[in-house]
Order: C-alpha cells, then structure tokens, then sequence
C-alpha cells in the first residue's frame, strides 16, 4: 500500500436534497495520475470539489495529511493542494501575467505581497505551461485552448504538490486536450499527485496511472487502466457495448464502441437499467 | 517584467502597486484639493487663497476664518469624503456582483435609504440627526432584506442584483406614496432631500462620514485583497484559501455601511457610486476593483460636481442634480469612445 496525504472517509456528499456521493472511501495514492471518470452526474466533479474543500461534506470526511481538511486554516490547504475548476470566472481587462500572478495569494500577507519566491514562482509556471509570449495579453481575447493554459498556469504558481483537474479538456479541441493532457503529465513526471475528472475513456487510459471508475455516487473500479478497464465495466458503467483492445502506439487500453448492427452479435449481455 | 506593476519593499514587508494607478490616484487627489481650494476661497464673501490657507491654520482673523472654517469648510471635506466613500462602496459592490450595474443606486440601498429618511420626515415628523439615522436604519435593513431573500446555499451576485432592483422598485412606489400624500411644504423639503444635497454641512456631517471611513478602512484593506480573488468565481477563491461567503458578507456589509452613512449625511447622490469606479479603473487600465482609484475618483468627482453647482450655474444648485449630470455625460462619452475603438471591457 503506497502513502496518501489526501484520502475520503465514508464521504457523503448532497446539495440540496438526496445525496450524489454516498459513503465513499478513496485514497490519492502520491505521486499518482488519477483520473476520474463516469457517466454524466455519477458524482465525479462533486467528489472534487470536496476532495478540493470547495463543497463541505454531509457526512464522512477529506482527509489531508492525516487530519480532516476542515481542521486547516484555508490558506494552509490552498498551500498544499490546488484546484482549477471546470469553469472559472474571467474579469474583464485582465491580462495573463496579472491572473497567473493571483496564484500566489494563499502565499502572501497583506504586508508582504510580492517576494523574489512570488516572481520566481510565476515565471516559472508561465514558462511550463508555454505561455510566456501572451504575459502582456488580455485574456478575455485568448482562445480556448491559451485560456486553459493560462488557467493552469495560475495553480502551477499556487506551487501545490497536489493539483485536482476538473474537465480541463472539456471545450477544447483534440490538439489542445492532447496540449492540456501532456502538461498534466510532464507536472506527474515532475513529481505532482494530479487528479483530473476526464470524460474520454481513451484519454484516460493512456495518461492515468491510477483510473477511478464511478456510477451513481459509488466507485465500481479503481486501478491501473490496463488492469480494470474492460468491456464489462464499459458496459455496465456507461451502458455502451465495446470491445477493449490495446491502443496501437501505446498499448494501453483503448475503448472501441460497437456500432449498432454488432451489438447483439457480439456484445456479452447487457442489463437493460444499465447506466 | 513589464513597469505595470513594481513592488515596494521595506524590510520584511512588501507592497505591490501599479504606478499608473498611484499617478492617477495622486492626479485626481490633487486636482480635488485644488478645487477645494477655489470652493473655500470663492463665495459671496471672496477670501483670498493665501487668506484661506491662513484661516485653515489659524491665523487669519475671526471674520475670515469663520466664514471659510466654519461656513466653507465642512461642506468642501464633506463633499471629499462622501465622494471618497461612495466611490469605495460602488467599487466593491460591482466587483462582488461582477456587475457595473449592482452599484448602492440600482440595487435598492439607496432606495431604503430614501424611505428611512421619508418615514422619519414625514410619518414621525423628525428632522436633522433623526432622518439621518433614518436613512441609515433603512438603508442597512433594506440590504438585509435583499441578502436574506437572495440567500440560497450562499448569496450568489445575480440573485443579489436582481432580488435588489425588485425591492428597489416596491421602496420607490412607497416613497412616492409617502411624498405625494405628505403636506405641500413637507413635500417640498422630502424632494429637496432625495435630490441630494451638501449645501447645509456641518462638522457634526464631517465627523460622521470620517468616523465611518476610519472605522471601515482596515477591514477594506484586509477584505479587498479578497475581492480580485472572488471575481474569479467562488471555486477558484475557496481554493486559493479564501472563505468566500464570509469575504463577501465582510465586504458587503462594508460597501452598504458606506454609502449608508453617505446617503444620510448627504441625501441620495446620484451616480457617484456607479461611475467612480468605472472611470478610475478605465483611467487606470487596471482589472479588478482599485478601490483606493475608485475613492479619489468619487472625491474629485464630488468636489466638481460641488464646483460646477456654485460657480458655473446662476442659482446653487444641490450636488445631486450636478452629478448626475455631469457623471453620466462622462461614462457615455467614455463608453462610445471605447466602443468605436473596439476596446471592451466591460
């Protein structure tokens, strides 16, 4: 059993009425890629946001280096692990060295606000994530694709050993998903704990090295995407039939849906409330 | 590193500031002061500026420095700092609504501002320090009436701006009920008061909206760092460590105080609130609230204004009407310009 400084205990998770995560138990394994994936509403981004302490718990806890993430003073957690939400708010007239640069704000006080660490921090995070060149650029005029770079940039300053990823591919086209995706994975090789929320089954196989598969609040599987993923769970998670076969290139699994005049031939059966 | 921003350092501590910013700020500061000057020195009995400078310091002679200290002044420090608070208090409440229209004026604060000052004109027959208190009373209940309807798993801006114009619109209709059925001269007095006006300041107004300022300043240093951080979405702020419903509460409160103690030392002034922050932050060309921008924007803006219905026009005419006037001529200018150029901001 590998270490985890982030972890659920029996977590239960509900905004208003009947809960979307029930009494979950999931370790973030350290230096792990993991991705979550799931059917729409299975309760994935919610799990993030309360692994991110954005969304307080019903029951159950987050756990952060051995004690419950609550018990910390906020700034302490925006210390040691970072978020970028699935849809996070431009102001107007920003340019993209300002943005990044509040990245740093768990990091000052009111009468220290910039330190060389600040400036070496930003700098840094704008050269990793390649947007260096758009430092004096208004973001509201970026494109989708430098937009999330930027966004990327501002927790890459935050300077977190954790960084949870909420859909950071959604909206993108394929070559910037792929953009986003490698980043996540050179900061993984750097030494992060990177946890994203993906929707492309295939995507995730190939980048994650710990997968969580979730249905209707419940972790079905957890494991290395060659060893869990299979044409069963596709089939009873997202209620697609599929072959899975190893990715040519890379060799890790790749998921093939069945078009709809194999299905019955050649599928295993599916339950009919599946999904 | 561009010159946008360059960091002030002494010791352990630093500050990081836009010099264009601090310029403009300084400007406006400065251009506000010598205008108070002119609005000390100018009048029916015409001082000279040195005799104005000597009054200030207490060497003047008793006639002289009675009609500039005592006559002069209080209106000239209340126009600043009313200017300075309304400025403070819109810059916040845009930010935090993400909205140029959830100023104090268009949310209903001033609103129930007004219908304080009414009911205490009108329905209890007080005057002076009691409809001061009034406008205060209902400005802070009308705002937690409006937080407390919009409150639903947090205040979200949009639900506070809308839940605001409602009330705004149902507080209007009663005070019109109150003034149209009030007696001809109290009537008269309750319009002069919804105008706006600093012509009758004293010392006691003075010391009301500085003591507010003072008071309210160290939680607008502490809690406006929080602002640029809550533009960014509530998400994004709680995971940069920020309690975000708390910060907004802080700074929302803040924001209602001032232009609560604005609006009953003075009556509803028009558009300060609305426009001060806008313009300073085009001036400034910066992103976010600027609220020290926004508040030397409203002094100055205050003091012309103040200036403007002295000295241009004939008759004196109450502040309100002036910046109201003034104020929107600018913005409009302001945004065809920017719009022709096909710069947005906002």
């Amino acid at each position: 059993m590998t270490s985890a400084r982030l972890g659920a205990r029996e977590l239960t998770l509900a905004y208003d009425g009947s809960p979307v995560v029930s009494t979950l138990d999931l370790d973030i394994a350290d230096g792990s890629f993991t991705v979550i994936v799931g059917p729409n509403a299975c309760g994935k981004s919610t799990l993030l946001k309360a692994l991110a302490r954005v969304l307080r718990p019903r029951s159950g806890a987050v756990v952060l280096d051995g004690a419950e993430i609550a018990s910390y003073p906020t700034k302490e957690v925006a210390r040691r692990l970072g978020l970028l939400p699935q849809s996070p708010l431009v102001p107007p007239g920003i340019v993209v060295e300002d943005l990044v640069a509040r990245g740093r704000f768990a990091h000052q006080r009111l009468l220290r606000q910039w330190s060389a660490q600040d400036a070496d921090a930003v700098s840094d995070a704008m050269r990793l994530t390649g947007v260096t060149d758009l430092a004096d650029r208004y973001v509201d005029e970026l494109s989708g694709g430098q937009r999330q770079r930027v966004w990327l940039a501002m927790v890459l300053a935050q300077q977190t050993s954790i960084m949870l990823l909420d859909e950071p591919t959604t909206f993108l086209d394929l070559a910037h998903q792929i953009d986003v995706l490698d980043i996540c994975a050179e900061l993984h090789e750097g030494g992060r704990t990177i946890v994203a929320v993906l929707h492309d089954l295939n995507q995730a196989a190939r980048y994650a090295t710990n997968l969580v598969v979730m249905e209707a609040g419940r972790i079905v599987a957890q494991g290395p995407p060659a060893e869990i993923l299979t044409a069963d769970l596709v089939a009873t998670v997202f209620g697609v039939p599929c072959l899975v076969i190893p990715a040519p290139a890379t060799d890790t699994p790749m998921v093939v849906p069945l078009h709809r005049s194999h299905r019955t031939a050649a599928t295993p059966a599916v339950p009919a409330n599946a999904g | 590193m561009s010159a946008r921003r360059v960091t002030v350092r002494a010791g352990a501590w630093s500050l990081r500031v836009r010099p264009r910013s601090v310029v403009v700020s300084a400007v406006l500061v400065l251009a506000a002061l010598a205008l108070a000057l002119v609005n000390l020195s100018t009048g029916d009995f015409p001082v000279p500026f040195g005799e104005v400078l000597r009054s200030l310091f207490g060497t003047a002679g008793d006639g002289t420095a009675y009609v500039v200290r005592e006559l002069r002044l209080p209106r000239v420090l209340v126009a600043m700092l009313v200017g300075a608070a309304l400025g403070i208090s819109g810059g916040i409440f845009q930010t935090l609504t993400r909205n140029p229209l959830g100023s104090p004026d268009f949310i209903g604060l001033t609103a129930g501002a007004a219908t304080g000052a009414l009911v205490v004109m009108l329905l209890l027959g007080g005057d002076g320090l009691a409809v001061a208190a009034g406008a205060l009373v209902g400005c802070l209940a009308t705002f937690g009436v409006i937080y407390l309807l919009a409150f639903r798993r947090g205040a979200q801006p949009v639900r506070l701006v809308l839940m605001g114009i409602g009330v705004s619109a149902m507080l209007v209709a009663f005070d019109t009920l109150l003034i149209v059925r009030a007696r001809l001269e109290e009537m008269m007095e309750a319009q002069l008061w919804l105008i706006g006006s600093i012509t009758n300041s004293t010392m006691f107004e003075v010391a009301l909206i500085g003591g507010a300022l003072v008071l309210l300043l160290p939680l607008v240093l502490r809690y406006g760092r929080d602002l640029d951080m809550l533009s960014l979405g509530d998400e994004t702020a709680t995971a940069h460590g920020i309690r975000a419903e708390r910060s907004r509460l802080v700074l929302a409160v803040v924001s209602v105080a001032l232009a609560a103690v604005a609006t009953a030392v003075s009556g509803p002034i028009a558009f300060v609130a609305l426009a001060a922050p806008q313009l300073a932050s085009r001036l400034t060309r910066s992103p976010g609230a600027g609220l020290g921008a926004a508040a030397a924007m409203g002094a100055f803006l205050l003091t012309v204004s103040d200036w403007v219905g002295r000295r241009i026009l004939p008759l004196d005419l109450p502040v309100g009407v002036v910046t109201a006037a003034l104020g929107g001529l600018y913005l409009v200018w302001l945004l065809a310009g920017e719009w022709r150029r096909g710069r947005q901001l906002t």
